[in-house]
């Protein structure tokens, strides 16, 4: 996250023009200087988000998940898929939870098989978050390098890869997801796979038509004119100044990808080594937990799903507001 | 470049990208391992009976003989028989895409209803209350799973209350002689209400939060001042002059939108038990069917590229400022 908050003092993302030849400048490395860059532009962007309460309280809740998925084998009372027995010998299944008056002392209570289900639910954040950054990483960092290049260098090079984002756009997500998961076999890496493929189409389409109009601003030219690579140019120049686009594609992606892991798994296409929230519901459906009315077997892991894509579109949102100027009041 | 020009260029792109998906399932699933004929072919059968099976699919051809007849097949949307029920593909897609259209396009036509009315309003009354709460609930849902909100809608309906039914498209046991009998109608409706008010909730954020954008645009240009200084009232403004302008935008949004939703029927027809293409096409991928497979990804496929084609088209007779170049 962009959680550095810099005391820079207002000096834009182009201040690497500006400051041009004079001699502070030239004591620093060009990787101090590129990385000071970036921080100084996530440092204003960071300003501007933490104005909004609900963006401070998404990336609290998305800390406090990611904190979950950490600690989980270290706080859950036992293994994800450990059979759980009661006094008598018996399997523990269908048990309520303590407070609601069963017995046994299981937070959430147990599963039809005898899994502790506070356990699963503690466990199943791994999967949703491991999914959910690892996507929108690869998802925003594929997309805006395809958008970049494909802007910069316009032309063939332009044709040739938005055909292939039209092509792309015309797989249907969640049936394309289905298809490859399921024949290239059910696995956490194969759905990770899977959503990049089919979801980096979105930000190589919008980066690109930013990289177009960036192309024709005269720092862009200046910067050509004074014998800049191509790579330079794109890495120094564009990225910084799309990079707020892409933070708002990385956030819209984690809650498409975790939407999308949740309703793999629920259709039965979960990754079988691994507990995770969509796979709770599949198992709470196959159970007929409805009809048992154990809601908590299915209430809190959707709870636990949308808390984490609320975030994901809520700070999304702020990014908008920063991209989008007419949106801010 | 003139209109027409543009009409064939993007009809001759639509053909293309039918082709290219074609091609990339037909790679996908002849690639992948494990032989489709041990799930074709009881195992007990003896060598020559498998053998005629076999030959009978077209599976004993080398690759690039069967990728000719697949594309001759895609060609006139015949996808074989289904290695299951042996029952012609095209008959399974006839069969189960009117439920799966009659269920989205009901959610569908009451998602945008409400979607764009209450973005309407969301937009004229900017920083009300009303705006407030109406994007709140907009997000809410779009971020709840809909196939979560709708394990919540059995629960509480269905197995607490007993008002919906928990499962289906029809009551079993009844047989009708005809479709246009008024019982079997009704039952119908009485199995769509609840799948389809979940999947239109979860619908409508998408165009109550783009008609408030695009009001907010449409508001800020000169001539609704201009219609204020004509006297003409708030209401006929609100919706005659800015909505109509601000609507452009959701038309085509929502020609998109509808072809990536008939791909996402899957979820909910599976909590609810609808008997929809959507159901068919997951259980055809878990038991290895792959002609059915293939037939109904294609038709997914074919929805969202005509839709989109459509999206283009459209965009351009309904806005006379756009140029093609």
């Amino acid at each position: 996250m962009c959680a550095q908050i810099s005391q820079s003092d207002g000096e834009s993302i182009f201040a690497d023009l500006d400051d041009e030849g004079s001699e502070r400048e030239e004591e620093i490395s060009p990787r101090k200087r590129q990385l000071r860059l970036y921080r100084r532009a996530l440092g204003e962007q960071w300003r501007v988000l933490s104005q909004d309460n609900l963006v401070v309280a998404s990336v609290i809740t998305l800390l406090f998940f990611i904190t979950m998925a950490i600690t989980a084998p270290f706080v859950a009372p036992y293994g994800q898929t450990e059979r759980l027995t009661a006094d008598d010998g018996t399997i523990a299944q269908w048990e309520q939870p303590f407070w609601y008056g069963g017995e046994g002392g299981y937070v959430l209570g147990t599963t039809a098989e005898g899994y502790d289900l506070f356990s699963q639910l503690l466990y199943g954040s791994r999967a949703a978050l491991l999914v959910g950054l690892l996507a929108a990483v690869f998802v925003a960092g594929i997309g805006t390098m395809v958008g970049l290049v494909s802007g910069y260098y316009g032309g063939r090079v332009d044709d040739a890869l938005m055909r292939l984002v039209d092509f792309m756009y015309g797989l249907p997500l969640l049936p394309t997801v289905i298809l490859l998961v399921a024949l290239a076999g059910p696995s956490l890496v194969n759905l990770i796979l899977a959503i990049i493929v089919l979801q980096w189409r979105t930000t190589a389409r919008v980066i690109r038509s930013q990289a177009l109009s960036l192309r024709e601003r005269p720092f862009v030219k200046a910067a050509k004119v004074a014998g800049a690579s191509d790579r330079h140019i794109i890495l120094k120049h564009l990225a910084p100044n799309v990079l707020p686009l892409t933070f708002l594609y990385g956030a819209f992606s984690i809650a498409w990808a975790i939407l999308t892991e949740a309703g793999v798994a629920f259709l039965g296409l979960g990754d079988p080594n691994h507990v995770s929230w969509g796979t709770m519901l599949q198992s709470a459906r196959s159970y007929n937990a409805l009809t048992h009315e154990a809601w908590w077997w299915f209430l809190p892991p959707g709870i636990c799903i949308a808390l984490v894509v609320i975030s994901g579109f809520l700070i999304g949102r702020g990014y908008e507001e920063i991209t989008n100027p007419e949106l801010q009041e | 470049m003139g209109r027409a020009q543009f009409v064939v260029r993007r009809t001759l792109q639509l053909i293309v990208t039918l082709w290219a998906v074609a091609t990339a399932l037909f790679l996908l699933f002849r690639s992948m391992p494990g032989d489709p004929t041990t799930y074709i072919v009881d195992p007990s059968l003896s060598g020559e009976a498998r053998e005629r099976l076999i030959e009978s699919y077209g599976l004993n051809e080398p690759l690039h003989v069967q990728y000719m007849i697949y594309i001759q097949d895609v060609a006139t949307l015949s996808f074989g028989q289904s290695f299951h029920s042996n029952r012609a593909v095209r008959d399974i897609i006839a069969l189960y895409l009117p439920r799966t259209l009659l269920l989205m396009l009901t959610a569908f036509f009451f998602a945008y209803l409400i979607g764009i009315t209450v973005g309407i309003i969301a937009g004229w009354r900017r920083n009300s209350d009303f705006e407030r709460r109406s994007v709140f609930i907009a997000l809410i849902a779009r971020s709840f799973p809909d196939f979560w909100v709708g394990l919540i809608v059995l629960w509480i309906f269905g197995a607490w209350l007993d008002v919906i039914p928990m499962s289906g498209m029809r009551s079993g046991g009844i047989q009708y002689d005809s479709y246009w009998n008024v019982e079997l109608w009704l039952d119908t409706i009485w199995h769509l209400i609840a799948p389809a008010a979940v999947l239109g909730f979860y619908l409508m954020g998408y165009p109550l939060l783009l008609m408030r954008n695009s009001m907010l645009e449409v508001l800020s240009q000169d001539f609704i001042e201009v219609c204020r200084a004509r006297g003409l009232k708030e209401r006929s403004i609100m919706f005659k002059h800015a909505a109509r302008n601000a609507l452009l935008p959701i038309v085509t949004a929502g020609a998109v939108a509808l072809g990536y939703a008939v791909g996402g029927s899957v979820l909910i027809e599976t909590v609810f038990g609808w008997p929809g293409m959507g159901r068919e096409m997951v259980n055809a991928v878990l038991r290895r069917d792959y002609p059915v497979a293939q037939g109904t990804f294609f038709i997914f496929a074919m929805t969202v590229i005509l839709l989109n084609f459509i999206a283009d088209l459209a965009y351009g007779f309904l806005d006379p400022r756009v140029t093609y170049d």
